[in-house]
């Protein structure tokens, strides 16, 4: 197999985050499909070392923002401070000027600094003062967020979840895995070691090509089947979005790409549907909450491929 | 138990599909049902809704066979056993009842629908009404669709109503050619078991005070007349009945009836046509306005102009009649048949008195009935629907006493009368009236209209018709029930002369209804005939009939086959063979799921059977490619088939 820095990123994460090679691959697919990810767990099961490692393998200057309930707005983007010298304003950069963010307990911020934030990512552009001023590319925010119902949070309303193209959770590591990790070396230890396995502009060039990977007419029926069944069916409050949709077909592209495909098929949409569609359904009220596996599950054996 | 094991458990809206069958299916029975067994059903269904809404567990299984030996007993002492009709029928809602209550997993579901299906089919045996034919309809989308919820479970609700819905239209056609040439043998629709005919109500061949009156509280049809040309005016609507000749001082009774040596006279211009459907009543006897001429056939007329059929009516029968209006018969009656009628018991001596009375004042029997009528519209006498109860002399009671009474007690007054006065005479009855419906111009007779009145034997004459109630009431004659009866009266509720937006409602709805009974119940070999003969069907027996339905049922399944085809042809060719190596991999147990893709089906199939793994692998790369990739072209798509086609699938150890 010829060398692929894809290939080569995973392998690589994978020897430090272990046996979430799936997460892996999904926060890697995320990355290479220009969405926002948010990481939903308890705390202490990988999420921030995971965003540790994404950024120095592919080589990007990383931030990261810790939140909590008096942060303000200022304190992500920046502020412009008066400067004797010159006799005029300068704008001090934030912290979200990088290019992976790892913004850490996202729901312990104030909904004015989430909605700053999100509105950050979503624009690609931040405004202070009246002067608009672009991010770096490729621009990546990994958020975490504790499950909501713990004290003192602000959970993240419906249509800021939509912001990021993908939620996955981490899950406890298995047996074998914590084994290893609890015998090995430190992990902070190892992620300073570690060397970029592309060269700048690589990854770019990669989000592009994810755009160029073959999406067939029967691809799409089935997308739109999916979305349309989530709509009629009674089992969902609501049903998946166009955005949703258009969501699915990017993260399963990338994730065709990464399995070196220059075509989608099913599986790839399958593959991605939890963690795409999985915070953007929900049971209708009365159903028994499930998690979104299962949802996901349950939606893709509900739906035949057209 | 390997099926069972197998089953998957029902979801929720699986369950709920089939409480809706539970209670469509059994709701048009609902007037048939013993009321304890209404109860039972309704509580089981109302228990399994509430296990729905709770999700509570099923009840144990204990609990329910002690259920089914109590319900089976229950059945048992309702009817003493278990076979026929209605046993058969209360054993089947029984059981549809308590299934619901252990309805786990696709299988049980399947039972439910399958008996949902087959109790639907007994409703027709109680009743054929268009309303029971409607609700049966609807209940059969609902199982159908309920049925597609087993088999596809969690598409939404409105697909399984257009599967059912398309599935129904389907049948149809082939309903329709089974239902007009399906060979018809002369009968009832629908072969009745002999427990069938309980509970059917009309006028008996006897008479006692209130017998009449507790028929006229209700609105059902008796009958229904179709009269060519006009219809007569409404003192001219005598429809007559069972002729009560026997008379014990309360109850009159009918004589043995005997066959007219000669029926019927010559038509004249007071001739009127009409054909009559009868509702059934159990009894032999058919309705005919005064005087009958001739009998339709499988009819005789009696010597008393009473047109019998030679079995009871317990299906509608339609019968074209001819009428003589105004004929007055029996001029030259014999002796020994006129003394039966003057017979008298020895009670009621006032009235007896009185009659002998007006015999010695009187020199013509005319007369005495004048005086006798004149006595009715001169004294104080009531018509009304509720009279007093009347004792051992009812007629002396009548007559001096209460002076309120239906129409029975004045024709039996009357004649007892007339006889006491040496007149021969007897009662008929029968009906009087009707009312034109305006939509369909049929005229409706109903139990309301039943009737009694008198028949006078004069010299020179014959039997002359003569109407006491006439003298009370004229009303009565003129214009129907609801005018004649006072006010605040109980009368039935459709009679009701106010209303008359509900009139015009009830006349739509009887005409919808008459149609229904006319061309779907009335569909008999006479009508079946007809229509065939104007469809160009010369003389067709049974063996034509059934070479034409099996060539129509051949054509209609040749059409709904080329239409399927035709709307499989729209499935992507690529897919088709795809289909094809699941339909052929199937035999091996390893058929694609639905929401199977491509990749993960291959690696499925090559786990269970590496050594088609190679094979496969080529297939599924070429198949991905064109369904998939940008590949398309016709060469490629032959070369998929070729390699599906000649993919060999040994059989599984």
């Amino acid at each position: 197999m010829p060398y692929s820095p894809i290939d080569e990123t995973i392998r690589h994460a994978g020897r430090i985050v272990l046996g979430k090679e799936r997460q892996i691959r999904l926060a890697l697919v995320c990355l290479l499909a220009r969405g926002h990810l948010l990481i939903e767990d308890l705390p202490g099961v990988g999420k921030t070392i995971l965003a540790h490692v994404l950024a120095k393998l592919l080589g990007l200057n990383f931030h990261r923002i810790q939140c909590t309930a008096d942060m303000l707005p200022a304190d992500i983007i920046g502020v412009s401070i008066y400067d004797r010298n010159t006799g005029g304003f300068q704008f001090h950069p934030g912290p979200i000027f990088a290019q992976l963010i790892l913004v850490d307990e996202i729901n312990r911020a104030t909904p004015k600094s989430q909605s700053a934030l999100l509105e950050a990512m979503e624009e690609h552009q931040v405004t202070c003062e009246g002067e608009t001023r672009p991010l770096p590319d490729p621009f990546f925010v990994i958020a975490t967020q504790n499950p909501s119902h713990q004290i003192g949070t602000f959970p993240l309303p419906e249509s800021q979840l939509d912001r990021f193209l993908m939620r996955i959770d981490m899950g406890y590591p298995d047996r074998e895995a914590e084994r290893e990790l609890l015998g090995g070396a430190d992990r902070r230890d190892m992620v300073a070691t570690l060397q970029p396995c592309m060269e700048p502009g690589e990854l770019i060039e990669l989000q592009r090509t994810v755009r160029e990977v073959h999406v067939s007419e029967a691809l799409i029926a089935y997308v739109q089947a999916l979305a349309e069944h989530t709509r009629r069916s009674p089992e969902y409050e609501t049903g998946l979005s166009p955005r949703a949709a258009l969501a699915l077909l990017r993260a399963a592209r990338a994730w065709a790409m990464i399995d070196h495909r220059d075509l989608v098929l099913p599986e790839d949409i399958q593959a991605v549907l939890p963690a795409v569609a999985g915070h953007r359904l929900h049971p209708a009220s009365g159903a028994p909450a499930a998690s979104a596996a299962d949802t996901a599950a349950a939606l893709i054996s509900a739906v035949p491929i057209p | 138990m390997g099926i069972k094991r197998d089953s998957p458990p029902l979801t929720r809206s699986q369950e709920l599909w089939l409480l809706a069958c539970a209670v469509l299916t059994l709701a048009p029975g609902v007037a048939h049902v013993p009321a304890w067994l209404l109860a039972a059903a309704a509580m089981a269904l109302f228990w399994c809704a509430a296990i729905w809404w709770r999700r509570a567990a099923l009840p144990p299984r204990w609990l329910l066979s002690f259920l089914v030996l109590a319900g089976t007993a229950g059945v048992f002492f309702t009817y003493r056993h278990f076979f026929g009709k209605d046993p058969g029928i209360a054993l089947l809602i029984l059981f549809l009842a308590l299934k619901l209550l252990e309805m786990r997993r696709l299988r049980d579901g399947l039972a439910v629908v399958f008996l949902c299906y087959f109790l639907l089919l007994t409703h027709f045996l109680n009743e054929q009404g268009m309303d029971v034919a409607g609700l049966t309809l609807l209940a059969l989308v609902v199982i159908t669709a309920a049925l597609s919820s087993l088999a596809h479970a969690g598409r939404h609700v409105v697909d399984h109503l257009r599967l059912s819905a398309l599935m129904l239209a389907q049948a149809a056609p082939f309903m329709l050619v089974l239902f007009l040439l399906f060979p018809r043998v002369q009968g009832p629709l629908w072969g009745m078991p002999a427990d069938a005919y309980s509970g059917m109500s009309g006028l008996s061949d006897s008479m006692t005070p209130g017998s009449i009156s507790n028929l006229s509280l209700s609105g059902e049809i008796a009958f229904r007349a179709r009269f060519e040309g006009e219809i007569p005016p409404k003192p001219q609507l005598y429809w007559r009945g069972p002729v009560l000749r026997l008379f014990d001082g309360r109850t009159w009774r009918s004589g043995i009836q005997q066959e007219k040596v000669s029926p019927g006279g010559t038509a004249t211009e007071s001739t009127v046509r009409y054909t009559v459907t009868l509702e059934p009543h159990n009894k032999p006897w058919l309705f005919a306005l005064e005087m009958p001429l001739a009998p339709p056939s499988g009819a005789i007329v009696s010597r008393e102009y009473q047109v019998l059929s030679k079995t009871p009516v317990r299906s509608r029968l339609r019968y074209d009649m001819q009428s003589h209006i105004g004929f007055v018969p029996g001029a030259d009656e014999a002796e020994t048949v006129l003394r039966r009628h003057l017979d008298l018991p020895g009670n009621n001596p006032r009235t007896r008195a009185l009659a002998e009375q007006w015999r010695r004042e009187a020199a013509q029997d005319e007369a005495v009935i004048r005086r006798m009528l004149d006595h009715f519209r001169m004294e104080q006498f009531f018509y009304t629907l509720t009279p007093p109860l009347l004792g051992e002399n009812s007629i002396d009671q009548f007559l001096f006493e209460t002076r309120r009474g239906f129409c029975e007690h004045y024709a039996s007054a009357f004649v007892f009368a007339m006889r006491a006065a040496g007149i021969p005479a007897r009662v008929v009855t029968g009906y009087q009236g009707g009312e034109r419906n305006p939509v369909d111009g049929y005229l409706i007779v109903r139990q309301s209209d039943a009737h009694a009145w008198a028949e006078v034997w004069l010299e020179g004459k014959g039997w002359t018709r003569v109407d006491p109630t006439a003298a009370v009431a004229p009303n009565r004659i003129e214009a129907g029930l609801a005018s004649a009866v006072p006010a605040g009266e109980p009368l039935p509720f459709l009679v009701r002369a106010d209303l008359s937006w509900l009139k015009q409602l009830r006349f739509r709805w009887e005409a919808i209804s008459n149609t229904w009974n006319q061309w779907v119940l009335g569909f008999d070999p006479q009508r079946q005939r007809e229509l065939l003969s104007r469809l160009g069907m010369r003389q067709p027996d049974w063996k034509a009939m059934t070479a034409a339905m099996a060539v129509l049922c051949g054509l209609l399944l040749l059409g709904l086959t080329a239409w399927a085809l035709h709307r499989r042809a729209r499935i992507d060719p690529v897919q088709r063979a795809w289909n094809r190596l699941s339909r052929r991999l199937a035999r091996i147990g390893l058929a694609r799921q639905a929401w199977e893709g491509p990749a993960d089906y291959t690696q499925r199939v090559a786990q269970a059977r590496p050594e088609l793994s190679p094979a496969l692998a080529a297939i599924a790369g070429l198949y991905i490619d064109l369904r998939y990739g940008k590949l398309a072209g016709k060469e490629a798509r032959r070369k998929l088939r070729g390699m599906i086609a000649d993919l060999k699938i040994p059989p599984s150890q």
